[in-house]
């Protein structure tokens, strides 16, 4: 454990100077450099999808998911609603959507079957109003997700969630073609 | 390599305060979008320095602090008819043929490793001086000297307190797409100048709040995906993390005594506002409703708090005490009322309003209840009162740019603080040193 610290003491301060070396740089990253890989759903329109939030430090692909997904989709899950994992709300609004339903169903199946695996949901908001309230507004779709889910037999232990707001759109314009893509809910897999 | 790349993965912020060069960095860009008509003229003439050079140029400095009040008008230096910089040397008689109703002259003399800026203000029709002053400085604090003599200035001429000589902090975001968006929080003078990062990450940053004594941020960060509220000192870059419950950790406001923060957590299962002792880590909690209550803020007594919640069904401002009690209604007007903030008097309180898919800033008088919007963009937010809660400066956007703008809070004068690249948003107007 101490020896822990201290590789952590040395090591910590060179890795901030480093960083700094080369702030700015298009090929710094900066620490937890964005997974991209498994998160995303196989886009369908390069202009539209809402592309997952880079981040997910501890992200795996997900079973049934991101680029491998048509190849090892799990037996008996309905591989084309798999494949969607982001759902969609309305203006102030945390019910899903009749639409979406079918979404989380296949998703909370899929985890009932399999104990194992687990999920982060992540609220999303348009950027009207302010921030915090949409943090809470964010959080309250996350938790309307995970509501359908546990109903459908998925445990708790298998859900987190977590609200950025907006802080993290998926579309960047400031038109309802932009905000009713990033109000929404997106199912990230953590672990299989 | 394994090990860096673990930690680069625990620790995705990098923290470049203070190593990097200024001049990497871009200034805040300052443009008068809307001034008072009947502005006063005054004269700044340029200060003498007897040759030597010197690295602020102080009368540009204090000239430009008082255009940007909107209630002065300062001559052009092409038109100043004379350079005096004793008064001896001040002849009244030129200066009214100017219709000028002010005059500031000053000297910079170096003096050991700094300066003694002096700087008179005289009363041009009265012909006599109304404020004089000797100040010591040096090169790094010239600029904040001559902050601090535009702020005696306004005071003498307008008999309120200046905030020239006051920072804002602020988020920039750079870089487009989801996992390319580079977050920093900067603090820069008020008018845009010297700003420094404070924090960078290519997670979220939000929600910075000054300490009263404005030498600390707390802030929410969001790096290993989970938001968490920190403290940091702004002179030493040092932080602690303050809370990283389950759920939202959000929205921190510090008590005026600076004792106690008030944040918001979800942990019980919903957005509640809870208050916490920064001694004893104590958390008390204030709220508990069934909707979203967040953006706590303090009136100036520290007594009591008002928040926004969405408990009625639409997000307007409620105000409850300290010690606990009934949530007041504060807001009726408009389906949307949010981060509320009191000016310093603690007659007023700025907030979002949203009506009709538009939000601007519009400030309540806590007594007569009168609503009045101070802005009109379509998204305008985050609204900050200025320490001497004349002005209010808030975020908007702009050619598709996310810029911060202030207002007064009479709406007659206007500015627009553009970052050279970017989006920048959630400023917040840092109380006055001591």
């Amino acid at each position: 454990m101490n020896k822990w610290i201290k590789i952590g003491l040395i090591v910590i301060p060179v890795v901030m100077l480093a960083a700094c070396g080369t702030f700015g740089s298009k090929k710094q990253q900066g620490g937890g450099a964005p997974v991209q890989g498994g998160q995303t759903q196989p886009p369908e329109s390069a202009t539209t999808m809402p592309v997952a939030p880079g981040g997910g430090a501890e992200a795996v692909p997900l079973p049934g998911g991101g680029a491998q997904q048509e190849q090892t989709a799990p037996a008996g899950a309905p591989a084309d609603l798999m494949a969607k994992r982001v759902v969609y709300f309305d203006l102030d609004s945390s019910s899903v959507h009749d639409e979406d339903r079918a979404i989380v169903q296949a998703h909370a199946n899929y985890l009932a079957q399999h104990p194992a695996v687990k999920v982060t949901l992540e609220g999303h908001a348009d950027e009207r109003g302010s921030r915090e309230y949409n943090i809470g507004l964010g959080e309250r779709r996350a938790a309307a997700v995970k509501q359908m889910m546990a109903l459908l037999g998925v445990s708790a232990q298998q859900i987190s969630s977590v609200s950025y707001g907006e802080e993290r759109p998926a579309a960047t314009g400031h038109d309802e073609s932009a905000w009713h893509l990033n109000r929404r809910v997106e199912i990230v897999y953590t672990a299989q | 390599m394994n090990g860096l790349k673990v930690l680069f993965k625990k620790f995705p912020l990098i923290f470049c305060m203070l190593f990097l060069s200024h001049a990497a960095h871009a200034v805040l860009d300052i443009e008068i979008t809307q001034g008072v008509v009947g502005a006063v003229p005054i004269a700044v003439v340029p200060f003498a320095s007897g040759g030597a050079a010197l690295p602020v140029d102080v009368a540009e400095v204090i000239a430009a602090d008082l255009r940007r009040s909107g209630r002065f008008a300062p001559v052009a230096r092409d038109d100043l008819i004379a350079r005096p910089s004793e008064a001896s040397q001040v002849n009244f008689r030129d200066w009214r043929l100017l219709k000028t109703d002010n005059l500031v002259i000053g000297k910079v003399a170096v003096q050991g490793a700094g300066y003694v800026v002096q700087f008179q203000l005289f009363d041009v029709f009265r012909g006599v001086q109304l404020s004089g002053y000797s100040i010591r400085s040096n090169a790094d604090t010239l600029r904040r000297t001559a902050h601090q003599i535009a702020d005696m200035i306004y005071e003498t001429l307008t008999g309120e307190p200046g905030a020239f000589a006051t920072r804002i902090a602020y988020i920039t975001v750079t870089g487009a797409g989801a996992g390319k968006r580079r977050y920093s929080l900067e603090v820069a003078d008020s008018d845009g100048y010297d700003p420094r990062p404070m924090l960078q990450s290519n997670q979220p940053l939000m929600s910075p709040a000054w300490s009263p004594d404005a030498s600390r941020l707390a802030y929410v960060s969001f790096e290993n995906n989970r938001p968490k509220i920190y403290i940091q000192d702004l002179r030493s870059g040092r932080r602690q993390l303050l809370t990283s419950f389950e759920g939202i950790n959000g929205a921190p406001a510090w008590s005026p005594d600076g004792e106690k923060i008030a944040l918001v957590l979800s942990k019980e299962g919903n957005p509640d506002i809870y208050v916490m002792d920064l001694a004893s880590n104590q958390l008390h909690r204030l709220t508990d409703s069934l909707g979203i209550d967040t953006e706590p803020a303090w009136s100036p007594d520290g007594r009591s708090i008002i928040f926004t919640s969405d408990r009625g069904g639409t997000p307007q401002i409620y105000r409850m005490p300290v010690a606990g009690g009934r949530a007041e209604r504060l807001t009726f007007e408009g389906s949307y009322n949010a981060r509320a903030s009191f000016a310093a008097d603690g007659h007023t309180i700025a907030m979002v309003h949203g009506d009709n898919n538009r939000y601007q800033i519009a400030v309540l008088d806590m007594q007569n209840k009168s609503l009045q919007v101070l802005t009109d963009g379509r998204l305008d937010e985050s609204p900050s009162f200025a320490p001497n809660g004349r002005m209010i400066i808030y975020a908007t956007e702009e050619k598709m740019r996310g810029v911060l703008a202030a207002v007064s809070v009479d709406g007659r004068v206007k500015q627009r603080l553009s970052a050279r690249e970017g989006d920048a948003r959630e400023p917040a107007w840092a109380p006055v040193r001591q």
